[in-house]
């Protein structure tokens, strides 16, 4: 495996920071608002870059620390933006998470927190800090992070339900991909509990009154009744457990743990759903059968197409993960499978993915685009998948990028890509399998003209294009 | 009479917010950092620094600090280049924990000499971030060593995040351009021609200015920043004059310029047919050149009847709109005014990021009675501006584009990542085209019905 960090530049970021991944997790929680601390450019930097990728309004607060702020502590600043923030917005959380700047200074949020909420006599608004200093790791650590603390602060072994629920810890999927795992759990009759919930606050219908924060996400009284879950299935197939909030119901409350890979590929799905049919004691519903069934019929009609694709598959990991089992399990030999987040175990769990073919992948950690470019040209690759940054290849080498994950800047409609379970694999597949036909088509005549056609004396030249 | 707004903002926002009523003489706050938790708009240091340093497209842009700063910059605006490309790369060194610790210095110094050896640069810029800042890493230092050993240039960027706002950052810029236009200054040599300064050749905007000034036959030396390079940035002190569009960003480099070099600066604008024909008026009149007063009374004549032409048939479509506008600088928002009027378009309500106290006073001379002008808005504010006012359209950033459309409300991307030119005559055109694009969208119809309930 390689790890690119060896180099001490990093060209062309193929991650994001911490606090970019707190304010995702806390877009799916019902009615609240983030408040970074630290200056105002990243509360911006990031509100943009949601914003953009979802087509959504994206507030999020800021202390606005300045230098006085840096040099004698921010404290009445944070505090002074919680009192704004509750007066503009009146959230039911507040997450209050740092930046670089205020760990840096060594701002202790917990303490700040604690006294506001005493010194306003707070009671009914669960406000939870999260450190997340942006050289701290990935948005992929901070999503996590920020899910950890949200379970650790608010569950509890109390429940006000009679029939019991599972927890279902969502990676960083989109809004139609949460809807659609709602609906299998509901063809399931489960009550469950997502966390966190995009489905609606990241993809709003129009509506005549629009709401500075939009409806949906997780509830509170949800997430406390977590503890008393009879499972959690974590879509963090390569989380740390100190990082993951299933983990901590496990250890806390013993709500049994089942970490599976993003439901995006047969395999991967076919874990989930014969999961749920066990924890659910029920067969696996007609519905979904026949959906599984169209999604072979599917992977057969394409398969000869796919088997000419070599990919490049990057981003965040467990995607990238779930990315490569797609394309492994439909004969798209991954290529070059990498990530900006340092994960040390992905080349072993990546390997056992590619048995099938005679080449090994190139797999990367803490990967850039200059390294990944680097590989996409070494190893013949004719398609990427992943975000939209990615494009930068495409633009310099002309191979076509198929658009998933986050973020995605370039196109419309990132909020309604479906990639999950058998329908949404089946979509994502076929638009893999269009994008290397449409290569194909686009050049076969000519790479053929060229490759076998012996000029006759005194003929004209074909023209293409 | 027109009544005060019914002001919905907190307390101490509302220096900072005030309704066009054009016989009390009452200043807007402005200038000021911004209010904690009210989600401001505005940006940092860094990133005002960068956004005028990025279009020098052989630069090669190295920001010293944790990832972040790099990833939400690399390559998101629009600026062109006629040659190199390098600038739409984003260098990092991408510092951790260890580094926070025991100081970036070295890995900054490794990160230089890696750049060296990759690709050869002449030209480095290297950006100071809040945490480079806080643990005091001597980026000048650093950088000049490095010049010493690879014989190039090495230039800091003073843009410590939260050392100021985003106006702090442009002048961090500007500052680091100084250091490069002094480097061949020879006041012996004869001035000839014109800077252009404050464009960023977003969507071809500089090549539009450019084909003017050729057509014209007035020589440009050096362009600040859009589609620029280094060679030609050191030429710069030798120009006769120097025109300044964006004040908010380069007004510094242009007084700076004048004290040093004795290079005077015009204010020009080349948003508008009026203004546009104004600033070339003004550049002739300030070269003084007889035949060139004429040429450019020729040009404008012909250009400014085929696109007045244009424009009637847009005006009749747009006419009785109502227009939001909140933009970076005041430049650009007195602008909008003067091209809404144009149309017969009326502006409900402007602000502005970064705007100065006399540019909001220019702003209170263009709007009617009953405009709210606002500094530092939020998100909150525009709202319920926009819905008090009855806007139609929002002129603003990319940020503000999914509030005008969750309102039901139009939108003109007037912001950096615009992809068509909306300066000089050409931009004339296609901002009423865009105006036309959003305002009479079949699609606001389908909603009207349910905006109404």
């Amino acid at each position: 495996m390689i790890n690119k960090n060896l180099q001490s530049i990093n060209v062309n970021p193929c991650k994001m920071c911490m606090p970019m991944g707190a304010a995702l997790a806390f877009k799916g929680i019902e009615n609240s608002m983030v408040l970074m601390h630290g200056s105002q450019g990243c509360s911006t930097y990031i509100r943009r870059h949601i914003s953009t990728h979802f087509n959504e309004p994206i507030d999020i607060a800021s202390s606005s620390l300045n230098e006085k702020g840096t040099v004698y502590g921010g404290e009445e600043n944070l505090k002074k933006g919680l009192k704004n923030l509750l007066k503009l917005y009146q959230p039911g959380v507040i997450g209050v998470i740092t930046t670089c700047l205020a760990e840096t200074i060594g701002e202790d949020i917990v303490r700040m927190v604690a006294e506001f909420k005493r010194e306003e006599e707070i009671n009914d608004l669960a406000m939870i800090p999260v450190a997340t200093p942006g050289y701290g790791g990935s948005q992929y650590e901070g999503y996590y992070l920020t899910l950890r603390r949200i379970v650790e602060e608010l569950a509890t072994a109390q429940s006000r339900q009679s029939s019991p629920k599972i927890n279902i810890i969502t990676g960083n999927l989109t809004p139609a991909d949460i809807r659609k795992i709602k609906r299998i759990l509901n063809l399931f009759d489960f009550n469950y509990t997502l966390l966190p919930d995009l489905s609606e606050t990241c993809d709003a219908p129009f509506s005549a009154d629009y709401k500075k924060i939009a409806r949906g996400g997780t509830t509170i009284k949800d997430i406390e009744e977590m503890g008393t879950a009879v499972a959690s299935i974590e879509f963090g197939f390569l989380v740390d457990d100190n990082l993951s909030p299933a983990w901590f119901l496990e250890k806390e409350f013993a709500v049994p743990l089942y970490r599976l890979p993003l439901p995006i590929g047969l395999k991967n799905v076919d874990s989930f759903i014969n999961l749920l049919s066990r924890l659910a004691k029920k067969d696996i519903p007609a519905e979904i059968m026949a959906e599984r069934g169209r999604m072979l019929d599917g992977m057969i009609d394409s398969h000869k197409y796919n088997a000419e694709g070599r990919a490049a598959i990057f981003g965040e990991p467990d995607l990238v993960y779930a990315l490569t089992a797609l394309c492994a399990e439909n004969g798209i030999f991954p290529a070059v499978v990498a990530t900006g987040t340092k994960i040390l175990d992905l080349e072993k769990k990546i390997s056992k993915l590619t048995d099938n073919f005679t080449e090994e992948p190139i797999i990367i950690h803490q990967a850039d685009f200059a390294v990944i470019r680097k590989h996409v040209q070494q190893q013949g690759v004719n398609l990427l998948i992943g975000h939209s940054d990615g494009n930068f290849i495409t633009e310099k080498d002309d191979i076509p990028l198929v658009r998933t994950g986050f973020p995605i800047h370039d196109r419309i409609g990132a909020q309604r890509e479906l990639s999950v379970v058998y329908e949404g694999s089946m979509r994502l597949l076929d638009k893999i399998t269009n994008t290397i036909l449409q290569a194909k088509h686009n050049s076969y005549r000519q790479d053929l003209f060229e490759r076998y056609y012996l000029p006759v004396k005194g003929g004209g030249k074909h023209v293409f294009g | 009479m027109i009544r005060s707004s019914s002001i919905k903002a907190l307390e101490e926002r509302k220096g900072f917010i005030i309704t066009n009523e054009k016989t009390v003489e009452k200043d807007i706050k402005c200038n000021e950092d911004s209010l904690a938790g009210v989600v401001s708009q505005r940006a940092c240091v860094y990133s005002g620094a960068r956004v005028v340093l990025n279009p020098i497209t052989d630069a090669y842009h190295l920001v010293h600090g944790p990832i972040g700063c790099a990833s939400y910059t690399w390559d998101i605006r629009g600026s062109l280049s006629s040659g190199a490309e390098v600038y739409r790369n984003s260098f990092s060194t991408d510092l951790g924990e260890k580094d926070i610790i025991f100081g970036g210095e070295c890995k900054l110094s490794l990160a230089i000499k890696e750049l060296v050896e990759r690709y050869q640069p002449e030209l480095i810029f290297v950006y100071s971030t809040c945490v480079v800042g806080v643990i005091g890493d001597d980026l000048s230092a650093v950088c000049k060593s490095a010049e010493r050993e690879y014989g190039i240039r090495v230039v800091p960027v003073q843009s410590t995040g939260f050392a100021g706002n985003k106006i702090s950052g442009y002048r961090a810029a500007c500052d680091a351009l100084m250091d490069l236009i002094k480097e061949n200054n020879n006041p012996a040599e004869e001035k000839e021609g014109i800077n252009i300064l404050g464009d960023y050749n977003l969507a071809a905007e500089m090549w539009i200015l450019q084909g003017y000034f050729q057509q014209l036959g007035i020589k440009v030396v050096a362009k600040f920043t859009g589609d620029s390079s280094y060679q030609e940035i050191k030429k710069a002190a030798k120009a006769k004059l120097n025109i300044v569009q964006c004040a908010g960003s380069m007004g510094y480099l242009g007084k700076e310029m004048e004290k040093e070099f004795g290079i005077p600066f015009i204010k020009v604008s080349f948003f508008g047919i009026k203004d546009t024909i104004d600033s070339l008026r003004k550049i002739a009149d300030f070269l003084g050149d007889r035949q060139l007063k004429d040429r450019v009374e020729k040009f404008v004549r012909k250009k400014s009847v085929k696109v007045k032409q244009e424009l009637e048939f847009y005006r009749q479509r747009l006419k009785g709109s109502r227009a939001a506008i909140y933009v970076g600088g005041g430049f650009k928002a007195i602008s909008l005014i003067k091209q809404f009027n144009d149309l017969g378009i009326e502006t409900v309500m402007v602000g502005t990021q970064t705007g100065k106290k006399e540019e909001y006073r220019e702003m209170k001379e263009l709007s009617k009675e009953g405009t709210v002008i606002l500094d530092d808005a939020n998100p909150s504010e525009l709202e319920n501006f926009m819905k008090e006012r009855g806007a139609d359209i929002l002129v603003g950033g990319v940020k503000d584009r999914a509030l005008a459309y969750k309102m039901g409300i139009a939108f003109c991307d007037h912001n950096h990542e615009r992809k068509h030119p909306l300066s000089g005559f050409e931009g004339v055109i296609n901002f009423a085209k865009e105006l036309d694009m959003t305002i009479n969208s079949p699609v606001w119809q389908l909603l009207r019905s349910d905006l109404n309930d």
